[in-house]
């Protein structure tokens, strides 16, 4: 690695960061609060499905794109997302073991993980690394990824939950969205307004409860804190230096994100978060990192985004290969994707709530599949406000909707952008399919890359 | 574009052998010359990506709807927009329009798959013609579906007069939807052959008959097959007692013919899935009232299954059941091809609900670019001597 002067910018801190930090004890109570209190709330949220798989309580199983949250909690179900469990499988170390044992039960090595991962879990009776889930008594699933439906399908068979789904229409081609208002606009609404009906009734069926539209409109006004918070906390990392990394912070972020949609802890976190990043941002202090158990200021050579998914079996080794030359990730598509289209901001209608819920339910859902399927002009684009050095791109083995169009989007961001690109492919659960030596070898090519490009910048 | 002008006459006057032989290789062919032949002709092209697709609309309005669905390529143009992981038919569906084999006027995906949904995207950043999905409802037990795709055929037909075709009136699709009617009655009868006489037809001989209606227009498919059934009913070949077998698992990328012929050597193959996009509406679909609003319900209310598609009201091992006991079906070969997320994850359910019923199946994974099938006959062999002594 090339030997550099490191800038106090470069080490995610502005000059007057530099004299200002570590003098007042604001900073202490301030800096780092949302890492704490989003890591307490996830674990708390772990213990609660615990608890409900314990006492043999029946949940509600979500993606977390469009994840209906609002309906559900209406009906006090314990809320399951088996993306977010299974994922932990990875991160502690232990998917393979989940993943063979899927593939023993007969399940090939090359369907998604992530359901390999969680079938295994429901073979172990519930058992996952944080704890136990508890077994459905709705499955709740939206086209958003097609492997949503074959996913479904096997909770269905193996205890006989009614799956409800939500199909949302998506953009049929680049940049030819419908808008509220006009004809097409409207039968699409119209086809999601209905589904969301059919949902409250298949949830009233299921729980012998009634629908409480009050109770609907408080979660709705807890999702538009948190909408509205999460928009403006991405536009944060538009200034320098980035406040989070979009990596591994931003991990920490969607967590809270799905996990506490709609509720009250959830819109208190997400304004709490802005309110510390929007503090750093004003005092020049960058997204931190670990060292030595210390939090350090991580150093911010390179401004990256990323398209694609995390890869959680190397999940800190994956975020060195780019923080050991200085790369930042100050945005991704992850945020915006599995946030399930969160980032758009959109804030529900409360005096109309039903019918704004399907709009907002169509508008999200489908800023998700037009980040994933088409672009997203916000990042791959020279004039991207996030001022971006490069682009990453990571395909997985398990995630064809996110991995499918990424290398032909990555040849059209080089070719007809001339924006500098790495693409990488491995896995989001599998560590067999992931070659650390062989992604680090790419990684540092594309970094002398970067080195090159900006020394011949600076000569001219 | 003037119908009466024919674009494969080479059938006519040959023997049932030879028809087979000449079809296959249309199929095969990844240079779609009788396409090319619409086209020099002024002919308009909507290509649709695998499975399901209302053909009736744009042959109202005059264009020639292609089933995209791969073939045998060399790999190279495509290489750089694809990664790993993903099957061989997005590869070389895009390989074949990169090296300009066919040219279209409008391309239409379907969300099918996670793979398949991508295609829109990855196809609008390489030609300058407006790439699109058409959205087939993924909730066809929604009330709203029909209405909805009602609405979606609309827009779709909208698309295609964008795109050079005439505008789609309702005598016109009345029109359509009589051709096609025609074509699935002919296709049924076709399918009802394999099951009651199957040593009569062969999978990969029917395999190429069907083939050809993904890309011949659709009333010279019907003049071929009106001219063929009959010679296949009539045909002189000896009653042959093999083990009966359901293919499942070739609705999208479809099997290579040396793959079908090497397990209807073994076995009387009496029902598949393949080009089930091409058959996926049962019945006729009825031409009185509001055509458009008939083709949206009978893609909902009167059509096939696929593991494509979720559908309450049609659980796919019931279907599959279904398939099998009507055709009077022995065992099943479960194939699916590599990397194929929708047909491998469905692999797992079929062979759990056929060890439930007792029915011996075969697993496989095929590649339409694969070479060899020595392994595949000799695996069929045993498949089945190892069924006829148990």
């Amino acid at each position: 690695m090339a030997v550099r002067d490191k800038s106090e910018t470069e080490r995610g801190m502005t000059a007057e960061a530099v004299q200002r930090h570590g003098s007042k004890s604001e900073d202490q109570d301030i800096v780092g609060r949302g890492s704490r209190e989003g890591a307490r709330l996830m674990r708390k949220w772990f213990s609660s499905l615990t608890e409900a798989a314990r006492h043999d309580r029946k949940a509600a199983f979500v993606f977390v794109m469009g994840n209906m949250n609002e309906v559900l909690r209406c009906f006090d179900m314990p809320i399951v997302f088996p993306e977010v469990t299974a994922l932990q499988t990875a991160v502690r170390g232990t998917s393979e073991d989940y993943l063979r044992e899927a593939e023993d039960y007969g399940f090939s090595p090359d369907v998604c993980g992530y359901v390999k991962a969680d079938i295994a879990m429901h073979l172990r009776g519930g058992e996952h690394p944080m704890g136990l889930i508890p077994k459905p008594a709705l499955v709740v699933t939206t086209n958003a990824c097609n492997t949503y439906f074959k996913w479904a399908e096997i909770w269905e068979r193996l205890y006989e939950a009614p799956v409800v789904t939500i199909d949302v229409p998506n953009e049929r081609a680049a940049h030819t969205r419908s808008v509220p208002g006009d004809e097409n606009f409207k039968y699409e609404l119209a086809y999601v307004t209905q589904q969301v009906k059919e949902l409250i009734s298949a949830c009233e069926r299921v729980t012998g409860k009634r629908f409480d539209i009050d109770k609907f409109r408080e979660h709705l006004r807890h999702a538009n804190t948190m909408s509205r918070y999460w928009k403006m906390l991405l536009a944060l990392n538009q200034g320098t230096p980035a406040v989070f990394n979009a990596l591994t912070d931003g991990l920490a972020y969607l967590g809270m994100a799905n996990c506490f949609r709609a509720t009250e802890e959830g819109a208190i976190y997400f304004k709490e978060l802005y309110e510390e990043m929007e503090y750093r941002s004003r005092n020049g202090i960058g997204a931190l990192t670990k060292k030595d158990g210390l939090d350090v200021p991580l150093e911010q050579r390179f401004r990256l985004g990323l398209l694609g998914v995390p890869c959680y079996p190397i999940f800190r080794g994956f975020s060195e290969f780019f923080s050991d030359w200085g790369g930042v990730f100050v945005i991704s598509s992850y945020l915006k994707f599995a946030s399930g289209g969160t980032s758009l901001g959109y804030e529900f209608d409360l005096d109309n709530p039903i019918e704004s819920f399907a709009e907002g339910t169509l508008l999200t859902v489908r800023e998700t599949q037009t980040g994933l399927l088409f672009d997203l002009p916000d990042i791959e684009d020279k004039l991207s406000p996030y001022r971006l050095d490069g682009i990453v791109y990571h395909g997985v083995k398990s995630c064809r909707t996110a991995s499918s169009g990424l290398a032909d989007r990555r040849y059209h961001t080089s070719e007809m952008l001339g924006l500098p690109t790495l693409l990488l492919e491995s896995d989001i659960v599998d560590p067999r399919a992931v070659s650390k030596a062989q992604m680090k070898n790419r990684a540092d090519a594309f970094f002398e890359g970067l080195i090159a490009r900006q020394q011949r910048a600076s000569t001219r | 574009m003037t119908r009466s002008v024919t674009y494969f006459d080479a059938w006519r006057g040959r023997s049932l052998d030879e028809i087979f032989a000449l079809c296959r290789e249309m199929v095969e062919d990844p240079t779609y010359p009788t396409v090319k032949a619409w086209r020099e002709r002024g002919g308009g092209v909507v290509g649709h990506f695998q499975v399901y697709f209302p053909e009736e609309i744009a042959h109202a309005a005059g264009m020639l709807p292609v089933k995209i669905r791969g073939g045998r390529t060399d790999g190279i143009s495509v290489s750089q927009h694809f990664g790993s992981y993903l099957c061989s038919i997005l590869k070389t569906s895009l390989d074949i329009a990169l090296d300009k084999h066919i040219e279209l006027d409008l391309f239409v995906t379907h969300p099918i798959c996670d793979g398949a949904r991508n295609l829109a995207g990855i196809w609008g950043r390489n030609f300058p013609y407006k790439a699109q999905v058409l959205h087939l409802p993924q909730n066809p037990n929604s009330a709203g579906a029909v209405e909805f795709l009602r609405h979606e055929y609309s827009r779709l037909a909208d698309d295609i007069v964008a795109a050079g075709g005439k505008p789609v009136t309702a005598e016109a699709l009345k029109h359509s939807l009589d051709v096609y009617n025609r074509s699935r009655h002919l296709m049924r009868d076709l399918y009802r052959i394999r099951r009651e006489a199957p040593w009569k037809l062969a999978g990969d001989e029917s395999f190429a008959l069907v083939g050809m209606a993904g890309f011949l227009p659709r009333e010279e498919f019907n003049l071929l097959l009106e001219a063929v059934l009959p010679m296949i009913e009539s045909r002189p070949v000896r009653q042959q007692d093999k083990m009966r077998v359901v293919l499942e698992g070739g609705f999208c990328e479809v099997p290579p013919f040396d793959l079908l012929q090497a397990v209807s050597r073994s076995c009387h193959v009496v029902d598949d899935d393949l080009f089930i996009g091409l058959r996926w509406i049962l019945e006729d679909v009825p031409t009185d009232g509001d055509p458009m609003a008939n083709l949206a319900a009978a893609y909902i209310e009167r059509s096939s299954y696929s593991a494509v598609q979720h559908d309450n009201d049609k659980p796919k091992e019931r279907m599959l059941l279904e398939r099998v006991g009507a055709a009077k079906a022995e065992a099943v070969i479960l194939a699916s091809a590599k990397m194929c997320e929708p047909g491998l994850d469905e692999q797992v359910a079929y062979s759990k609900a056929l060890d439930a019923k007792k029915i011996p199946y075969f697993i496989t994974e095929f590649e339409e670019n694969q070479n060899t099938f020595d392994d595949i006959s000799i695996q069929m062999e045993t498949f089945v001597e190892n069924i006829m002594f148990d």
